[in-house]
Order: C-alpha cells, then sequence, then structure tokens
C-alpha cells in the first residue's frame, strides 16, 4: 500500500459521515424542514434528560449483544441473517420460563437470562446445521428461519400464552413481578441488563482477540477449504460459531422481555437483529469500535421520534442517517480499497 | 486473418508467464501451440481474446494493433476462445446459451438462433438439442455448443485450449473435422495443447513455448524427438543423492478408481515403502492430482483399496488420515494450503494447537522464529502470509509440518522456485526419509522427478504407467509417455 498524505486520510475517515449529512440535508431540505433544526432536535431527543439517556443504554443493550454476536458469525466468514429469529428464540425461551415457573426473582431471574441463551443457541444450531449438513447457504437459512419466529410468537401469544381475557396485538399478559429485572430508581435502565451487554461485547472481543477458537474461525474465515487441510473440524466451527452469536443475540431477547416490556409482544426484536448487521459493519468488524457505532445508533433511534412530535416529520429519517452512514462507509472504503490498490 | 504479436510481456507477481513473444500466424490453417504446463500457453491466449492484458507489446490484427479491454470486445474483432473448462451457463437451455452474447437489440429472436443454431449443428454434424439444458450436456458437446455459438458471433479466430481434455475419442475426432472445415473456409484456428499426437494429426505448423518464450516454430510433418527436446529442454547430469534403506510397506493401493465430471482415474495399484520416494509425472489434469487427494483422504475414491500401515482407510475421513501421520502440501498455497490475511505466528499457533484455551502468542512467536530461521523465511513472525513471495511461502508450508510423518504428499514442491531453493527444499525433504517417511510427489519438471524418485510413474489421460526405476529411465523416455506416447 502506498502512503497517502496525512489530510486525505482524514478526509476519507469522515468522508461517510459528511456525505450521509449531505444526503439527509437534502432529503430534509425536500421535504420543507430545516436541516439544523431536524439534527438538533435528534440530539436533544437522545440526550436531554437522564431519562432519555437511560432510554439510549436499554436501547444500546440489544444492540451490543447482537452486535456481539455478529462479530463472532463475521470472524468465520458467515452472513448471519439469522439474528433477528435468535433474538426472536431467546425471548421466546425466556417467556416460557417465566411464564410456567413459579419461583422467587433471585432464581427466576438467572434462569430466564439461562433459557434465553439457550433459545436463541438452539436457533443458531438449526441455522449452523442447515448451512453445514443441508449446504443451504446461512443468508437463506437465517431468513427463513426469521420468519418461522415471527409466526411462532404470534401463533404462541395468540394461541398456548394468550391472556385470560383474549389475545391482543400488545401480547402475553405482563410476567409476574419476579421475572422483571430490577431498574435503577424510577428510570427505565436496568442495571443488570446493562452489565450482561457490556460483559457480552467484552468477553467476545477478548475471545476473537486471545483464544484458539477465536483464531479457528478466523481461518475458517478466511479460507474454509485450507482450514480444513489445516485439521481444523470447519463445520463443527461453523455451528458453534451459529451457536455463540445465538446465545448472545437470545440473551438479548431474554432482556427485551425481562428488562423493557416485562411481556412477551408480537415485535419483540424490534429490529435490532438487522441493526446489528449495520453496526458492525460500520465497526469494521473491530469489536473495540462496536459501542462508540452502537452509541450513535442507539441515540438516533431514541432521538429521532422528535422529529414526528415537534416538526412533523417521520421518525423513519433516522433509520436513513444509519443506513446512509453504513452505505456512505462501504462506499468509501471500496473506493480506498481502489485507490491503495493503484 | 493474419495475427502477429510482438514483444508481449506478461508477469504475474514475480512469474513471467510471457517474457517477450513475438510470433505471426497466419490465417487459413490449424495452428498448434505446444508446451508443458506453465509454458505461457493459455497467458498468450487469454490476451488475445481479451480476457487479460498484456504488460508490455502489441497484438496485431491484419497489421493492424488492436488492444482488448474485454472478451466482448476481441469477438467484436472476430476473435474467440474456448477454454479449458466450458464456460456456459449449465442452467440455461442449449438455445439460450447459443443466444447469450449475441442480441444487440432488446428483443430475442429464438425462431432464427434457432435456425442458425440448426444450420450450424448439422454442417459439422453435431447433435444439440436446442431445449436440453447446458448443464445436461456431457463436456464434448458443451464445447460444440461454444464452438457454434462462437461462428454465430461471426469470429475469424477461434482459440481452443486443451480441448481434448475430457472429451471422448468420436467427440474427438468430429472436433477435428470441424477445425478442418474451418481451417478450409480461411479461419484461423489456434489450437493448445501439450499431447504431442493431436498437434501430429491435426496442425500444419506449430510453435513451442518453454517458460514463457517461444523456442520454436516447426512446419508439419514434425518429429516427435525434436518437439519432445524443445517442450522439455535439454536432461542434465542426475546429481547424485544419498540412498536411504527402505523400510516396511506404508502405503498400498489396490486397483483405486477416482472418478470426476472431467476426468475417470482407474485401475490404479501401487506399493509405497518407508523411505521411499515415488514421482508422479504427467502433464497437469492427468490424474495425478485425483491421486494425491485420495492418498491424502481428501477426495473419496469410487473403488478399491487403501491401506495405511496394514490398517484399511478407504472410506476414512481426512482427520483420521492426519492421525495417522499423513500431510498433503498442494501446490496452490494460498488457496488450499494457507490462509491468506493470517500471520506466520497465527498459522504456527494454528499448526501446533495447544489444547488451551488461549493461545500463548508468546510461545507462537517463538515456534514463528524457530520456523523463520530454520527454513530461511524471508518475513517476520507477523508478516501476512499473502505478503510472502512464493518460495517464502512454500518453506513456511513446509515449516508447518509436522514432525515424523508416515507419508508426506507433495505437488510441485519446488514449483516457482529458483535452483539453490529448490536444491535446499530437497534437501530438507529428503532428510525425513530416515524417519521413514514416504513421500509421493508430483512434478512437472523431469530433471526434478528424475533426481529425487526412486521411482517415478506417468500419468496420462487418467491412466498410470507401471512403476519405472528413476535409476534407469531417461528424460527422452518419459517425455514420451508423458506426451502420450510409448518410447
Amino acid at each position: 500500500m502506498k502512503a497517502r498524505s496525512p489530510a486525505l486520510q482524514v478526509l476519507l475517515g469522515v468522508a461517510p459521515i459528511l456525505l450521509t449529512l449531505v444526503a439527509a440535508t437534502a432529503i430534509l431540505l425536500v421535504a420543507g424542514a430545516n436541516p439544523l433544526a431536524a439534527f438538533g432536535q435528534i440530539i436533544s431527543g437522545a440526550f436531554e434528560s437522564p431519562r432519555k439517556l437511560a432510554d439510549v443504554a436499554m436501547a444500546m443493550v440489544p444492540l451490543l449483544l447482537c452486535a456481539a454476536g455478529m462479530l463472532v458469525t463475521f470472524a468465520a466468514g458467515l452472513w448471519n441473517i439469522g439474528v433477528e429469529g435468535q433474538v426472536v428464540a431467546g425471548a421466546l425461551a425466556t417467556t416460557w420460563v417465566a411464564l410456567r415457573l413459579n419461583a422467587p426473582a433471585a432464581v427466576l431471574l438467572p434462569l430466564t437470562v439461562l433459557a434465553g441463551m439457550a433459545g436463541g443457541a438452539l436457533w443458531g444450531l438449526l441455522i449452523g446445521l442447515i448451512r453445514t449438513k443441508g449446504k443451504v447457504n446461512e443468508i437463506f437459512a437465517g431468513l427463513g428461519l426469521n420468519y418461522v419466529s415471527m409466526a411462532l410468537t404470534n401463533y404462541l401469544i395468540f394461541g398456548p400464552w394468550k391472556p385470560p381475557d383474549g389475545a391482543t396485538m400488545s401480547g402475553t399478559d405482563p410476567f409476574p413481578r419476579a421475572a422483571w429485572m430490577p431498574v435503577i430508581g424510577t428510570s427505565r435502565a436496568s442495571l443488570p441488563a446493562i452489565l450482561l451487554a457490556v460483559a457480552g461485547i467484552v468477553v467476545i472481543w477478548w475471545l476473537l482477540r486471545d483464544s484458539q477458537w477465536g483464531l479457528r474461525l478466523k481461518a475458517v474465515g478466511q479460507n474454509e477449504n485450507a482450514a480444513y487441510r489445516l485439521g481444523i473440524r470447519t463445520s463443527r466451527e461453523i455451528v458453534l460459531a451459529f451457536m455463540v452469536c445465538g446465545m448472545l443475540a437470545g440473551l438479548a431477547g431474554s432482556l427485551q422481555t425481562t428488562a423493557v416490556y416485562r411481556r412477551l409482544i408480537p415485535s419483540i426484536s424490534g429490529g435490532y437483529g438487522y441493526m446489528a448487521q449495520l453496526v458492525v459493519l460500520l465497526s469494521g468488524l473491530r469489536a473495540q469500535a462496536v459501542p462508540l457505532v452502537v452509541l450513535f445508533f442507539a441515540a438516533i433511534q431514541v432521538g429521532s421520534p422528535r422529529l414526528e412530535l415537534r416538526m412533523y416529520l417521520d421518525s423513519s429519517l433516522g433509520g436513513v442517517l444509519q443506513a446512509g452512514t453504513v452505505l456512505f462507509f462501504l462506499l468509501v472504503r471500496g473506493l480506498r480499497q481502489r485507490l491503495s490498490k493503484e | 486473418m493474419r495475427i502477429e504479436f510482438r514483444n508481449l510481456d506478461k508477469c504475474y507477481g514475480s512469474v513471467r508467464a510471457n517474457d517477450k513473444i513475438s510470433l505471426t500466424l497466419q490465417s487459413g490453417t490449424i495452428q498448434g501451440l505446444l508446451g508443458e504446463n506453465g509454458a505461457g500457453k493459455t497467458t498468450l491466449m487469454k490476451i488475445l481474446s481479451g480476457y487479460t492484458r498484456a504488460d508490455g507489446g502489441e497484438v496485431l490484427l491484419d497489421g493492424t494493433a488492436v488492444t482488448f479491454a474485454s472478451p466482448a470486445q476481441a469477438i467484436a474483432h472476430g476473435i474467440g476462445m474456448l477454454h479449458q473448462d466450458p464456460m456456459d451457463v449449465p442452467a440455461l437451455s442449449v438455445l439460450d446459451n447459443f443466444m447469450l452474447g449475441a442480441g444487440r437489440g432488446l428483443a430475442q429472436q429464438r425462431k432464427r438462433s434457432a435456425a442458425q443454431l440448426t444450420e450450424l449443428s448439422r454442417q459439422f454434424g453435431f447433435a444439440l438439442d436446442p431445449d436440453a439444458t447446458a448443464g445436461s450436456l456431457s463436456v464434448g458437446e458443451r464445447q460444440q455448443l461454444e464452438l457454434v455459438r462462437l461462428l454465430a458471433l461471426g469470429v475469424q479466430v477461434v482459440v481452443l485450449d486443451e480441448p481434448t481434455t475430457g472429451i471422448s475419442e468420436p467427440q474427438k475426432l468430429l472436433l477435428f473435422a470441424a477445425l478442418r472445415k474451418l481451417a478450409e473456409q480461411g479461419l484461423t484456428v489456434i489450437f493448445v495443447s501439450h499431447k504431442l499426437a493431436e498437434v501430429e494429426a491435426l496442425c500444419s505448423r506449430a510453435v513451442v513455448l518453454r517458460t514463457g518464450r517461444v523456442v520454436g516454430e516447426v512446419q508439419a510433418p514434425f518429429s516427435s524427438d525434436q518437439l519432445v527436446m524443445m517442450m522439455f529442454g535439454q536432461c542434465f547430469s542426475r546429481g547424485g543423492r544419498p540412498a536411504a534403506p527402505l523400510g516396511d510397506e506404508v502405503l498400498q493401493l489396490d486397483d483405486i478408481a477416482v472418478h470426476t465430471h472431467q476426468l475417470s482415474v482407474e485401475h490404479i495399484s501401487l506399493g509405497v515403502r518407508a523411505g521411499e520416494v515415488i514421482g508422479l509425472a504427467g502433464l497437469e489434469g492427468s490424474g495425478q492430482r485425483l491421486l494425491m487427494q485420495a492418498c491424502a483422504g481428501i477426495r473419496r475414491v469410487g473403488s478399491g483399496r487403501i491401506t495405511l500401515a496394514g490398517q484399511d482407510m478407504t472410506h476414512e475421513p481426512y482427520h483420521r488420515y492426519l492421525q495417522e501421520r499423513v500431510a498433503f502440501v498442494p501446490a496452490a498455497r494460498l488457496e488450499e494450503g494457507m490462509i491468506a490475511g493470517l500471520q506466520i505466528r497465527e498459522h504456527v499457533a494454528l499448526a501446533k494447537g495447544n489444547g488451551h484455551l488461549f493461545v500463548r502468542w508468546d510461545e507462537a512467536e517463538a515456534g514463528a522464529r524457530r520456523l523463520i530461521d530454520e527454513f530461511r523465511v524471508v518475513g517476520q513472525p507477523t508478516t501476512r502470509v499473502q505478503e510472502l513471495s512464493g518460495g517464502n511461502q512454500q518453506r513456511t508450508l513446509l515449516g508447518l509440518l509436522p514432525e515424523h510423518l508416515r507419508l508426506l504428499l507433495l505437488e510441485h514442491p519446488t514449483r516457482g522456485l529458483d535452483v539453490e531453493s529448490s536444491r535446499w527444499i530437497w534437501q530438507r525433504l529428503l532428510a525425513r526419509r530416515a524417519d521413514g517417511t514416504a513421500i509421493l510427489f508430483t512434478s512437472t519438471d523431469l530433471d526434478e522427478l528424475v533426481d529425487h524418485s526412486d521411482r517415478i510413474v506417468v500419468f496420462s489421460g487418467g491412466a498410470m504407467s507401471r512403476p519405472v526405476s528413476a535409476a534407469d529411465v531417461t528424460c527422452e523416455q518419459l517425455g514420451y509417455l508423458i506426451g502420450g506416447r510409448h518410447a
């Protein structure tokens, strides 16, 4: 690679954000809104009060967990579109434990966490087996199972788990108090949930950097064929990668039910599984960059509904900002690679 | 159309695939392009047909210099190439494939195309069913399809790259008849091959390439001796090598058969003793690679029995072979042997696998340093393997091999290496014989085969010759065997 001037490096580094802002500004101008006011609304909507900060923190929890999981599958060279379904599977397993088991919180809460992780891991196992035994591309396996998980959720909410006074789109009955993750004071922030998410990303960062397993995954991801020749059981590693990712995503789903909604709702995953793909791509597959990117995504997520309330703009502009940044990031990276090749 | 190459250069990394090639090909002839693997035939033809661009020099068509940015441009100039592997769309029908690349306008002209296809097939005696999917055809039929497709596009020059690999004898005769007809019609046919008999039967003129250079141009009738000499070069005197005592039989192959869609290797029986070195000669794609893969447990055998040190290993998985201390060093170092993107020390950590949860980076680092010192690799423990030169990749790969192997399988162990490196690598390899390691290796370098083998077997079109003692064989004899002739 040729050495480039530092100015150009910096320019290429911030280019994705600048380009996104330019694109968003253009959209806002077309919509007849003041771009600066709109961006200001998003920022204040995310950070103006402790209450908002708590919301941002809780939005970061599932994103951190899903992104940690996807770092594992990406390391193994896999496109795990099925994270969304793994989140749901974790939520379902947790709900089953929360609704069926009668136990004090000290027993029940750890069980809900374990159940969520097991549920997600099971969903990951399915994708892994379909990929390795059935030779079906993991993208299709994952996508298909996402729909299965959605259908299963609706069936359970409107069937076996329906509230005594009739099923509605608002989900199951609230869980018993013993299955509520404790929150800080009267805020919505749950310390155990936040700690679990932080632990998730730290452990994965550590394992991928220093463990024999992380090295094997990397080998499989870079060259499955050569890794096999070197004596790595590639199929086993691939299935395991899906299961570990599923475990973390399942934990995210579990915490969505016990710490956020305290019940199972039809769209329990909230699209966090898909959003985590963008997070991981934007972080350049580096675990240390994930928290910052997650903060950015969570802030937009929490801040953008303001646009609707205060400026009568559609809050999906937040999604445009998130996805646009990723798109421009990838474009600029492609451009960089071309520049360095020539 | 007259084709001229002037001082054509093409490098892949440090390998000069074409080295100042100058050559003139006249129209209305069938022109043979001979050479062993890696001689630069395919590269030259890919430049001509727009798949690759030359680094230097020029191509002239009827005196006008041209450069093609894509195969489509080459076809527009009347140059079409049939590749070694059919490049059609297997899921589409014969007619659809036939029409690919032809459409200028939006509307397809199925009827007209179907009539054209039928007419061309009839002319050459091909039996192509327009409605069958291309994937259901044999390799020979797919080649016929590709040929009529190019003709329909109006090409004046047809390049065929090893067209007789994997097709049946009747199909071959049909193809040859078609090519003769095309030459009569004034087209230029370039027939790329390593098979002497075919070039002798078909071509009016032959050009021989070796290591990227033109080493000779000959008119028919050809002298086989002369062609063999030009293709393989002179045989140098063999250096003495210390003999090693042979031990018990390590590997026993009983009537092995391996099949792929292109090639069948059948009736392979061979016994290999501890400390013995067996060279597998033959042009690439003659079956030796399939046999090596079968012996490494990577490819399933269709029938027969593989016995390793007395144990039946025929249908055992690859990991059992590793446990039985069989190692395979593939020719495609970066595709199959090592992991591009990972460092040397990461390879060491993977290969040695310490059984702990965490990688001991200090140990891996020390191991990598030892490997670098011992195998004289130019690199650092943190160098990513794709940044190493070919020779250093090969040294690294050999350095990663476990100690005390029972059977070592090597594909082209010194390909692309200079003389000194090759000599050094062989010294290391032969030293393993003291341990009772049996070595099987493939090579296209006759000197290497003769110098280092105890016995040599020659592959030709999927058949294996009887083993000959390396001490009694001459390079000329080997050259004949490789060219599919009996000496």
